[in-house]
């Protein structure tokens, strides 16, 4: 595959839905589209939306290639927030980008 | 004083419900020469034109509650398209004439026993190819810290109390999809034109702030 | 050993090179989650410049001159308290002419002069 092509091309989608997993804890600069509050949180994919050019990169003007799988991630309210008012099993569904997520069984303790 | 640009027209009449405030009721601000002085120089590149502004102004002004209300209100009537719209919101809405871009249109229906609220915290994120522009609550500071961590206090003060066996489902518009809640419909409505269906759905219900008004 | 900052240092804006920031820095749009006060159901009717700096946004982005992406990196790089004190569409303004700069559709010095043209023609005072 040439330079191009590899560019073009998605990265493989890891997760499909019912896959538990958990939000990378990390803190990089810039312009990062996976909220503060739900990094370290664990969740359930519930839709795989298909590659997506990383904003991380089109905040630059670059095209953000290869383009990343976006999942909706579902996450229980009474798991993000330690007092949570109402009932527990409402949710959070946020979209994020692969390379946040890592299985909840690979993520660091 | 009314400011003068060369290059506009404002002298038609806005086909909305509320008229535009005038531009200013005295100097004008820091970003209001901004964006005149902006204008004038893509004006002056050939990058935009007055008519291309122009458009688009009336294409946002042409968006509204009334177009999300006529989509949930064939959704209620028509149950092969409300099928279509739950599975692909984007691909049914162009019934209606809707272009959503770049953007996904996801359409999450409130049922008994779940209730649904949009939200985006990072920005402003909203359906504006269905619902137009968004209210200034949505974009608020408290609106987008509070709607994920207790948006049932948050209903309760846009006066709806959604019983604990209910589950609320909060989305964060993170990327490029954009969520329109489909309230459930009133009871006692059974033989009710898509028409008249209409005017009991209301932005709020379509955002997840309100339910649809009762006959 | 770590020492604790003399007084009165830290009044002058010097940070002490023997501590360091132990947390990442939260952007102050990235706000989920924070306390608030209640929501005000303020709504306001649009007035024609903030609809002009909307339609510019969506005009420059089919164009091909800005991406939203860019708009918000630029929104969020905004210091906090401009990001508080600007309204909505002057955050968006100011995002759209830092998009055209970066990406030398504009320059600062044509902007800055163009800026003034207008000042001086609208009869604002310097």
């Amino acid at each position: 595959m040439n330079a191009r092509a590899a560019a073009n091309a998605a990265v493989t989608a890891r997760f499909k839905p019912g896959d538990a997993v958990t939000v990378r804890r990390a803190y990089p600069p810039g312009h990062i589209r996976t909220p503060w509050y739900i990094r370290g949180h664990s969740g359930t994919v519930v839709h795989a939306l298909g590659p997506f050019p990383n904003p991380e990169e089109l905040a630059y003007n670059r095209p953000g290639l290869p383009a990343q799988p976006l999942y909706r991630v579902r996450f229980r309210q009474g798991a993000v927030w330690p007092d949570y008012a109402g009932n527990p099993a409402d949710t959070l569904d946020i979209e994020i980008y692969q390379h946040w997520l890592e299985a909840e069984s690979d993520a660091a303790r | 004083m009314t400011d003068s640009h060369p290059h506009d027209h404002h002298d038609h009449a806005h086909p909305h419900r509320h008229p535009p405030r005038p531009d200013t009721d005295d100097t004008l601000g820091h970003f209001q020469i901004m964006e005149i002085a902006v204008r004038e120089l893509l004006i002056g590149k050939g990058i935009i034109t007055p008519a291309e502004i122009q458009r688009a102004i009336e294409a946002m002004d042409a968006r509204g509650e009334a177009l999300g209300a006529k989509i949930v209100a064939r959704a209620w009537t028509d149950p092969a398209f409300k099928t279509r719209l739950i599975a692909d919101g984007t691909e049914a809405v162009r019934d209606f004439g809707v272009d959503m871009g770049t953007t996904r249109l996801f359409v999450v229906e409130n049922t008994p026993t779940v209730h649904n609220m949009v939200v985006c915290t990072l920005c402003s994120c909203y359906p504006r190819m269905v619902l137009g522009l968004p209210p200034d609550w949505y974009k608020s500071r408290n609106y987008r810290r509070r709607a994920v961590r207790e948006p049932r206090a948050v209903l309760t003060e846009f006066g709806i109390v959604i019983p604990d066996g209910v589950v609320i489902r909060v989305h964060d518009s993170t990327a490029d999809m954009r969520y329109l809640v489909l309230p459930q419909r009133p009871a006692g409505t059974d033989d009710w034109s898509a028409e008249r269906l209409a005017k009991l759905i209301n932005r709020d219900a379509m955002i997840g702030v309100a339910l649809a008004r009762q006959p | 050993m770590k020492q604790s900052l003399p007084a009165g240092l830290a009044a002058h804006g010097i940070a002490d090179n023997n501590r360091h920031m132990r947390e990442p820095i939260r952007g102050h749009h990235d706000m989920g989650g924070l306390p608030a006060g209640p929501v005000e159901r303020t709504e306001h009717d649009y007035a024609f410049w903030e609809k002009r700096v909307d339609a510019m946004n969506v005009l420059l982005a089919s164009k091909g001159h800005l991406r939203v992406d860019e708009m918000r990196k630029n929104i969020e790089a905004l210091p906090p308290d401009a990001y508080e004190r600007m309204t909505y569409y002057e955050r968006w303004m100011s995002a759209i002419a830092n998009t055209l700069l970066q990406r030398g559709v504009l320059t600062a010095d044509e902007l800055g002069r163009k800026m003034e043209e207008i000042a001086r023609r609208e009869g604002v005072a310097r």
